[in-house]
């Protein structure tokens, strides 16, 4: 039996399963997709916000700056990347200056350091690509932005490291709860636990309902973005907002950590919780919008489009809390925006405030915990001697498989082999970045079959893109695969 | 009397050819060059193509020989010539120009490797 | 520092042929580096025919073409490394290279011929939208997959774009037992040759699709359909021209892109129009001893006047090489006007033009009967009435230098104009 069971293995639930791990605590991860991360975790702006935007008193105020100030420590203890590099919420009238004023004071009252409004000229040396329109600005030295995977990718592997199991393609069908214990039905067998941490993303009141008729309801909220060429990336140096106004919340251009430009999103509520498609017209709408932050904006640069379920609670406010209904059954629902931003101070409360008072004296602290993930090697970012010397030391670095993003074979193999490793085309993207520049895998795509195939000890048949039956080859030339 | 317009492909200028049939006889009309004036009536008598396809190979790095007809194939014939083409495994080293198929149903046309691969294993 | 007198970076036929003339010129250290397991680049996948009637005289494979050179290359005992990626080229030509089997190397070469080649441009180029599934290919990476590794890649095929990749592909697909629905392309012409329309589509009775796009992707694992649309002159989607197609596979035929990273390091200015360096008569780009040629510089369509241009970046290498110093003149601008999209070189210094110079270009819609007319500075040189120009098809210019060698010359304009 488990002391926890955490159904999903997004950034919340690799989070917490984390911080469980600094006790000595039995801990199941299950996941109902190939990998972790599948869900919200993967397609979303990957900012980490400064919190002045939230109410104050609301879980969503508390746990975003919390968790922006712990952001700095967390990823470099998982070697994970974030970038403190501020932002910007732009005002493009007089008119929508109280609204930045009304942020500022909010923010300040929830405890946001540094916040100031700024003038064109300042705006200017920081952005020097923005709208001639720009009237002021929110300035939030705080802000950053992070690889949103690779976190959860870190914490399941920093997770596994200190004891934690991760069950992946293990879908939670039903739950009952008998003498104190959990049973939880999945489609890999039976698990047992003392608590239950339901951390299922969109899927949280489905998850809920199986124990209790759920108190809310999370409806799927989809966000569309477009993601630029590194070659443009100097477009800006910030996370740049537009000032929410009656015309709606805006869209937001800023650099992602691995360097390309993200602009988006737009918000539409959805009808089921798989429609991660992109549309025509959320496309043209993202267009449209982002014209006021940059007149010229590179869309002729794009590389890829995706879109992002956000789980849009019925309260609108996170669900973080023991369910009054069922003992010792735990939701951690409705984690929308700012929910990455919040992501390790949710962890942290969890685990230690929830989880670990609920467990009194069963859960001892682990003396042995070690909050260090084994530091990822990144061929492209290390000097001319550490390459040659990393090279005669470990040749399959000197094997390049992706020429857009520079990465070798050996960070590929490393990702597979690692806890938490990679087992699709694009978790090895999501993990290294090969066939994530602008030939999105066009040259290293069969490479990186091969290399999976070979590490797997499977046919390449088999290697799948992403989901579970997203097969890449289907068969041999020749006939080969129907005789 | 016939009259057909087609795009000669025997070279990638792709002259827009007039064939016109007569008593058995036919005129060429477009071409640029004497290719062009052959091709209109091969087209119109006798339509064959080159065939570029792969075989299995066993024993190098490759899983697959590039191969095509040594001479154009009739056109009708492909399908069934690929029927053939995909039985066929051949073994490393080989050398470009090597013969795969051998007069492959009884056109007169063979297989022939187009590239060497030397053996790996 | 290993010193040569010549590194050329890329080993498919422009490095191959630029290597070999360079070689032939008397050039005495020639380096080919290559990142793939062996010399010939995208010509081993190009299995196809239809190569080889403007150097050779004769019709060939892809690989054919390519063991030519290779064989050539082998006999004159031109050096090469295979497996090896160079990480970055400097001004001064100096060349980090790393291989399994050397490790981390540091080169340096009196000059340098880039010939890196092109990627395809992908869905997120044309922002597709839709679902993102597995069974969304580029056509160069589904035919290496194809005729190298021997995978099938789909069943039920649609294809976007009708560059020559994804035509040859209609046919490979078809005659390993696929079922290729129609090909698809948003202008109102195809972006391939003629000849493979009619043997590539035609002969398997694969419709082409003009204006006409894909708007929706779907399936959420592997693709299950896609959408096509017509669209308007301004290849804006029609409403209510849906056209469904049930199928697994959708390759991509829309575009090449030059692959310039190593140039831009370098310090070797673009082209915004080829995407390539801006190179003068000589395949010289502006940073002194490093020439371009083949596709890097622009995107061919015939692999035989890749040879052609590679040769040509060969030969003035090797000048360059015995004399560095070079000749200073002031280079004439080539100038595309009316009708024309690019043209290379965009540099010329008529001291170095042999007789004759020659211009590549493309023009920018298709032409029927139209004249090319080349002015030198304003002043009207050379019109000649053309039968068919189409941008999916390159055109070749030949101007003889005492049109324009006089003292002073700016500009060498070229338009298409109806007369």
């Amino acid at each position: 039996m488990y002391d926890v069971a955490i159904i999903g293995a997004g950034v919340i639930g690799t989070g917490i399963a984390r911080e469980l791990m600094r006790y000595q605590l039995k801990v199941v991860i299950l996941e109902k997709e190939n990998d972790v991360a599948d869900g919200t975790t993967k397609a979303n702006s990957a900012i980490v916000h400064a919190g002045y935007d939230a109410p104050f008193g609301s879980n969503k105020g508390r746990f975003n700056v919390e968790g922006n100030a712990m952001y700095g420590q967390v990823c470099k203890e998982l070697d994970v990347h974030f970038k403190q590099i501020g932002s910007l919420v732009l005002a493009f009238d007089e008119e929508d200056r109280p609204t930045l004023q009304e942020l500022l004071e909010n923010g300040k009252r929830l405890g946001v350091p540094g916040l100031e409004i700024i003038e064109p000229d300042r705006i200017r040396e920081i952005e020097p690509n923005v709208s001639q329109k720009v009237v002021a600005a929110l300035w939030a030295p705080t802000a950053g932005i992070v690889g949103p995977w690779e976190l959860a990718i870190s914490y399941a592997e920093n997770a596994m490291d200190n004891g934690a199991e991760l069950r992946l393609n293990t879908e939670v069908t039903g739950i009952t709860k008998k003498e104190n214990k959990f049973h939880l039905m999945t489609s890999t067998g039976e698990v047992e636990a003392r608590l239950v941490v339901n951390a299922a993303g969109i899927h949280a009141d489905d998850i809920y309902n199986m124990v209790a008729q759920s108190e809310f309801t999370i409806n799927p909220r989809r966000g569309e973005y477009f993601l630029l060429d590194n070659e443009v990336s100097d477009l800006v140096n910030t996370v740049v907002f537009q000032c929410p106004t009656k015309m709606g919340k805006g869209v937001l251009v800023s650099p992602t950590v691995d360097g390309n430009i993200i602009v988006g999103p737009n918000a539409e509520d959805v009808q089921t919780k798989d429609e991660i498609n992109t549309t025509a017209d959320g496309l043209d709408f993202i267009r449209q919008k982002a014209k006021l932050t940059i007149e010229e904006l590179p869309f002729h640069m794009n590389i890829t489009n995706f879109s992002g379920l956000r789980a849009e609670p019925s309260t609108g406010d996170f669900i973080i809390e023991e369910s009054k209904q069922v003992a010792g059954f735990i939701n951690v629902a409705g984690i929308k925006s700012p929910g990455l931003s919040s992501a390790p101070a949710i962890a942290v409360y969890v685990a230690e405030t929830i989880c670990a008072g609920i467990l009194g004296s069963h859960a001892k602290r682990n003396p042995a915990f070690n909050p260090k993930t084994r530091k990822k090697l990144r061929f492209k970012d290390l000097s001319d001697e550490k390459k040659a010397d990393l090279i005669r030391v470990e040749p399959s670095f000197a094997r390049i498989i992706c020429r857009c993003e520079t990465i070798t074979e050996g960070e590929i193999v490393d990702a597979i082999h690692r806890n938490a490793g990679a087992r699709t085309i694009n978790g090895v993207k999501r993990r290294c970045r090969p066939g994530a520049g602008r030939c999105q895998g066009g040259f290293c795509g069969p490479r990186v079959v091969e290399i999976l195939a070979r590490e797997l000890k499977i046919s390449p048949m088999e290697v799948e893109l992403e989901g579970k039956d997203s097969h890449i080859l289907v068969g041999e030339t020749k006939g080969g695969a129907d005789e | 009397m016939e009259d057909r317009k087609m795009v000669c492909i025997s070279c990638p200028i792709g002259c827009r050819l007039t064939v016109t049939e007569s008593n058995g006889e036919y005129a060429v009309e477009g071409n640029q060059c004497k290719r062009g004036e052959a091709y209109g009536i091969k087209e119109m008598t006798d339509p064959t193509r080159v065939v570029p396809t792969t075989v299995k190979i066993r024993g190098a790095r490759l899983r697959r020989l590039p191969v095509k007809t040594h001479i154009p194939l009739p056109k009708p014939l492909i399908f069934d010539a690929m029927k053939l083409i995909n039985e066929v495994e051949v073994e490393a080293p080989i050398k470009v120009g090597a013969i795969v198929i051998k007069n492959i149903l009884d056109t007169g046309v063979n297989i022939v490797a187009t590239r060497s691969m030397e053996r790996t294993e | 520092m290993k010193a040569y007198d010549l590194i050329v970076v890329g080993g498919g036929p422009a490095g191959l042929a630029a290597a070999v003339e360079a070689k032939k010129e008397g050039v005495d250290k020639v380096l080919v580096l290559e990142r793939d397991r062996e010399l010939g680049g995208i010509l081993q996948q190009c299995i196809h025919n239809g190569f080889g009637l403007h150097i050779f005289k004769e019709e060939l494979t892809g690989p054919e073409y390519a063991e030519r050179f290779i064989d050539e290359l082998k006999e004159m005992g031109i050096e090469y490394r295979l497996d090896t990626m160079v990480l970055d080229i400097s001004d001064e030509r100096i060349i980090h290279v790393i291989s399994k089997a050397e490790g981390f190397v540091t080169l340096v070469a009196k000059a340098v011929i880039l010939a890196m080649g092109c990627r395809e441009r992908t869905r997120g180029a044309l922002a597709i939208p839709g679902y993102r599934p597995a069974g969304v290919f580029t056509a160069g990476t589904a035919q290496r997959y194809l005729n190298m590794e021997g995978y099938m890649v789909g069943k039920k095929v649609l294809i976007l774009g009708s560059g020559d990749i994804g035509l040859i592909m209609a046919r490979r697909m078809t005659l390993e037992g696929a079922k290729v629905l129609g090909c698809v392309e948003l202008m109102p012409f195809s972006g391939g040759l003629t000849r493979n329309i009619v043997q590539c589509l035609d002969d398997y009775d694969i419709p082409l699709m003009l204006s006409h796009t894909v708007t929706d992707i779907q399936g959420k694992d592997r693709v299950q359909g896609v959408t096509v649309m017509k669209v308007d002159e301004n290849r804006q989607p029609i409403p209510g021209t849906e056209i469904q197609f049930d199928v697994d596979t959708l390759l991509l035929s829309v575009g090449l892109i030059p692959e310039n990273e190593l140039s831009k390091g370098a310090g070797v200015q673009l082209d915004m129009k080829t995407r390539g360096a801006i190179v003068n008569e000589s395949m010289e780009t502006s940073v002194p001893g490093i020439f371009a040629c083949g596709n890097v510089l622009h995107v061919h369509d015939l692999v035989d006047w890749v040879t052609d241009e590679s040769r040509r970046a060969g030969k003035f290498a090797a000048k360059y090489i015995a004399n560095p110093g070079g000749q200073k003149e002031e280079a004439i601008e080539t100038i595309p006007g009316q009708g024309v999209g690019y043209i290379v070189p965009q540099r010329i210094r008529p001291s170095q033009v042999d007789q004759v110079l020659e211009l590549f270009m493309r023009v920018r819609d298709i032409y029927v009967g139209q004249t090319v007319v080349i002015r030198v500075d304003g002043k009207e040189v050379q019109a000649k009435r053309r039968g068919h120009m189409a941008p999916g098809e390159m055109e070749r210019v030949k101007l003889p230098v005492s049109l324009f060698n006089g003292p002073g010359v700016k500009k060498i304009t070229v338009d298409v104009e109806s007369r």
